[in-house]
């Protein structure tokens, strides 16, 4: 696949449209990332990473992944972030700035997040950094696209995954139930 | 379109979401950057499907299937950060060190006191 | 019953008498006394059974291989000569008196059950010394003569004196044993064996390479248990234990062993001509040194214990002339009068409440009270004093005619030297035992002052004993017409010559003495408060224990002693400074090297034992500050891990790659 790329590709200063638009929309992605496991105020924190969410929802757009990135935007922005701004609420984080949002774990956190970084963008570079992505042609992940494989080659797992969905809905209720008073677990 | 963007994108969220686990002092903001680690792999598996050109499409099949695990791990780790927060009063990740060594000697004159009158 | 059956139960009964009143000492006391006398009294009948049928000219040997031992052979053998028959009977007999008198004398002691079964012990292992066939069998008997001295020694453990006497005697015989034991091992290695004929059929053939060096080696361990110059120490400070004991360890075992031992072995002695000259010089230096410590003693014991020693430089004079005979005839001899001694010195301390001269002279009657031990104790002194026809003056004589034959030349092998020492410090020797005899006896016995305090009379059980011994004390240098059988065949009568100067230089010795006596002792004494124990009615034993802490009366103007010696009356008092000697060459050294070596251990080796701990401990704190507790920051320690393996794969695959 690679060897039967085209081999005269353009290069990386003179971008394609839907590269500009992955560029750019990838940085948003990336920025509202940062803020969000930077930022103090908690709330915040759950709305920038909608932002981010909603912004790799695009990216799937623009790699042709449109049932992807439906259910990006359905489940992560809907549902995941929900959940979570109902799990700060629950749990009374502080509205507004809270000076504790970092433990003082954080320089080794930089540090390491830095070093995994550094190691990955360089390995990712070095060794894709020729690679062409085709576009053309039919989309490769239309709805319709992805139902056939879905029904056709992954339906096995599919059910499993469903099952094991079942499982953690029931556990989840358990978990978070109220206890009656006197009954400790 | 270049694999190097995607590619890349994915490797920095993915060490963003890093940080955020290390760094972030509560339970749910830790949740919330897992969240972020999970959307990297995500987008590295399109990116690497659509360049690709799988006939299974195994790359996008499997994102849906992270996508469901994610919402169910979602749900198990809130219930349980519910839990203790409800049990500790608090959801702070570093204020839950009972897996640490105590400063004192681990025979301290009122546990073997204890262990003694138990053992009575 | 075979010769060679009743000669194994000898040292066997008493063996099992020592080891059943151990056992039932506490649960069945009614037995202790039975069991500490009868199976001594058996071994003594028996072994006077086993001399009977031997016969004296006859060697009753027997041996048996328990099991193999290697490139030398250990046997269990029986060697039974004229000497070790004899030898036998006397400890025998000077046990049995020894159990008997203990009977009255430690009536009330409450360790009397160990103290018995000790004894036997004791005798057991004499008897083994006396009769084994083997050398290394031999070794076991005198090792466990070794520790019953230190046990039996330190009886009266609660004074300091008992236990330092108890450990000096066990430890200076051992620094003898040590080279005995090296001796041995040559012996053995020389002659292929340890049996006792093959030994001695090797000398007779010359088959021995190393005869001196064998010799010293023995000699040194024999000085150690025989109480020879210089490791005689131990005998006077062993003077802490109870005096049946003493008459024990004295008379008839401890000291007779190494006597004995060289007697047996004379050939190997006599094979190197330098070991008799140090034999010889050896035995005079203790002669005339310890007669010279015994006229100025206090202690009515230490006099006894110097006497001893210098009886045993008697017999070890005549082993160094090279006749055996005469120094076993004066081993036998001086155990009945020695043992006798003891026994009534015993009894005197307990009548006079005290042990030192000093107060005993202070005292008057003390012969009325106590006529048993005193007219024993007379017919001893002379014995002691060689005065005819006393048991003493027959077997010194024979020591002295055998000097006096060497010396002349006429005993091939045995350097004429070594004769005229010992013969030269034997005469001298003669006159000053007269001397220190004559000395204890005035003034225990012709005491004047105070009436001594009447305790009522001695158990029959001890008296008895006393008359018991004074009959060979007497009687038994008579057996000198009979007993060359028993020994090599040499005549034990004496001559002429030695007779009149040995008992004239005896005569001349007590009577200067007596008349010192008559000078000082009409001199105003000062009155002075002498101490005595305070609970003169109490048992024998617990008396001695008592006067044992009794400080000694400063000096006494009255001491014949005193006078005779002149200038030299304190350092032979103090044993001729030779504990301070040691002290300050063998003691201070030790116990510098031993305080270097604890500064080593606490200063140097302990630190790197607790430098180790405290690196353990050091590093396991460090471990203990990153298990925090903390989920992250163990995320964060796994994750860097992570990566800083990942690059290093990356790194190494491209540098591979390049490559």
């Amino acid at each position: 696949m690679i060897l039967a790329a085209p081999p005269a590709h353009p290069g990386f200063l003179s971008p394609t449209g839907v590269e500009v638009a992955f560029l750019l929309v990838g940085l948003v992605t990336l920025g509202a990332a940062v803020v969000s496991v930077t930022t103090k105020q908690l709330v915040h924190a759950a709305l920038w990473l909608v932002v981010a969410l909603g912004g790799l929802a695009v990216e799937y757009l623009l790699l042709t992944a449109e049932f992807i990135a439906w259910v990006q935007v359905l489940i992560y922005v809907g549902s995941v972030v929900v959940l979570l701004l109902f799990g700060l609420m629950l749990t009374r984080a502080p509205i507004g700035r809270s000076p504790d949002a970092d433990s003082g774990n954080r320089p080794v956190a930089l540090a390491v997040a830095a070093a995994a970084a550094a190691a990955l963008v360089w390995v990712v570079w070095d060794a894709f950094r020729k690679s062409w992505i085709d576009l053309e042609g039919p989309a490769q992940g239309s709805t319709g696209v992805t139902g056939e494989i879905l029904f056709r080659h992954w339906v096995l797992p599919f059910e499993a995954l469903s099952v094991l969905l079942l499982a953690a809905l029931v556990g989840a209720i358990v978990l978070s139930r109220k206890k009656p008073e006197g009954e400790r677990d | 379109m270049h694999l190097a963007y995607p590619a890349v994108l994915a490797a920095l969220l993915f060490c963003v979401g890093l940080y955020g686990v290390l760094a972030r002092r509560n339970a749910i903001l830790v949740l919330m950057s897992v969240e972020l680690m999970l959307n990297a792999v995500n987008l590295n598996l399109v990116a690497f499907d659509v360049w690709l050109r799988d006939a299974l499409h195994a790359g996008q099949a499997l994102t849906l299937f992270t996508i469901a695990i994610a919402a169910a791990e979602i749900g198990i780790g809130l219930a349980i950060v519910l839990m203790v927060y409800r049990n500790r009063g608090t959801a702070d990740v570093d204020r839950l060190r009972d897996t640490a060594e105590s400063p004192e000697t681990p025979e301290s004159p009122e546990s073997t006191a204890e262990k003694a009158e138990a053992a009575a | 019953m075979t010769t060679t059956t009743l000669a194994a139960l000898v040292p066997v009964l008493p063996f099992l008498g020592a080891a059943a009143g151990l056992a039932l000492g506490r649960t069945a006391p009614g037995f202790v006394r039975p069991l500490a006398v009868l199976p001594t009294l058996a071994a003594a009948v028996l072994a006077v059974l086993v001399a009977v049928r031997q016969g004296g000219n006859t060697v009753i040997e027997a041996a048996t291989e328990l099991t193999p031992t290697g490139s030398v052979p250990i046997t269990l053998g029986l060697h039974i000569d004229g000497f070790a028959a004899l030898v036998a009977v006397l400890v025998g007999v000077v046990a049995s008196c020894v159990q008997i008198y203990s009977t009255g004398y430690l009536r009330e002691d409450p360790r009397y059950p160990s103290y018995a079964a000790l004894v036997s012990l004791f005798t057991a292992a004499m008897l083994l010394v006396v009769y084994s066939g083997d050398l290394m069998v031999l070794l076991v008997g005198w090792e466990i003569m070794g520790i019953c001295s230190y046990f039996l020694v330190g009886h009266y453990w609660e004074t300091p004196e008992a236990r330092s006497a108890s450990l000096k005697a066990f430890l200076v015989t051992k620094l003898g044993d040590v080279p005995f034991l090296f001796g041995l091992f040559a012996l053995a290695a020389d002659a292929g064996t340890f049996r006792i004929d093959g030994i001695l059929s090797t000398v007779a053939s010359g088959g021995l390479d190393h005869p001196t060096l064998v010799a010293l080696l023995l000699l040194a361990g024999v000085a150690g248990k025989s109480a020879q110059f210089p490791l005689h120490t131990w005998l006077p400070d062993a003077m802490a234990g109870p005096t049946p004991v003493s008459a024990l360890i004295h008379a008839a075992t401890m000291v007779a062993a190494g006597v004995y031992f060289v007697a047996r072995l004379l050939p190997v002695f006599a094979a190197s001509a330098a070991a008799l000259t140090v034999l010889a010089v050896m035995a005079a230096v203790t002669m005339v040194g310890s007669a010279l410590a015994a006229l100025a003693q206090d202690d009515i014991k230490r006099v006894l214990a110097y006497s001893t020693i210098g009886q045993l430089g008697y017999m070890a004079g005549a082993l160094a002339v090279g006749d055996r005979g005469a120094a076993v005839f004066h081993l036998l001899s001086h155990a009945a009068f020695k043992a006798l001694l003891f026994l009534a010195a015993g009894a005197v301390i307990h009548a006079a409440g005290t042990n030192s001269l000093t107060a005993m002279s202070r005292m008057g009657g003390l012969a009325k009270r106590i006529p048993d031990a005193y007219w024993t104790m007379t017919v001893a002194l002379l014995a002691l004093a060689a005065i005819p026809p006393f048991a003493g003056f027959f077997s010194k004589e024979a020591v002295l005619v055998a000097a006096e034959h060497t010396a002349l030349g006429d005993r091939p092998g045995v350097p004429a030297g070594a004769g005229w020492t010992v013969l030269v410090a034997g005469l001298l020797t003669a006159l000053l035992t007269a001397a220190y005899a004559l000395r204890l006896w005035l003034r225990t016995f012709r005491g004047r002052g105070a009436e001594a305090p009447h305790h009522g009379r001695q158990p029959i059980a001890m008296t008895s004993v006393l008359w018991v011994l004074a009959v060979p004390s007497l009687g038994f240098g008579l057996s000198a017409l009979v007993l060359d059988d028993w020994f090599d065949g040499e005549s034990l009568l004496p001559t002429l010559t030695t007779a009149v100067l040995g008992t004239g230089l005896a005569v001349a010795g007590g009577a200067v003495t007596y008349a010192v006596w008559r000078t000082v002792a009409a001199r105003a004494v000062p009155p002075m408060a002498t101490p005595h124990v305070a609970h003169p009615d109490a048992d024998a034993g617990l008396v001695e224990a008592e006067a044992l802490r009794l400080p000694h009366p400063a000096e006494d103007p009255a001491d014949p002693g005193r006078v005779l010696l002149g200038p030299l009356h304190g350092p032979a008092a103090d044993g001729f400074h030779l504990d301070a000697l040691y002290r300050t060459v063998f003691v201070r050294p030790v116990v510098g090297a031993a305080s270097l070596v604890r500064f080593l251990d606490r200063e140097v080796v302990d630190t790197y034992v607790s430098g180790a701990a405290n690196t353990a401990k050091g590093l396991g704190w460090l471990v203990r500050r990153a298990q925090t507790g903390n989920v992250q920051t163990y995320l964060s320690a796994l994750l860097a891990g992570s990566v800083v393996l990942a690059i290093a794969a990356v790194a190494l695959a491209n540098a591979f790659a390049g490559a």
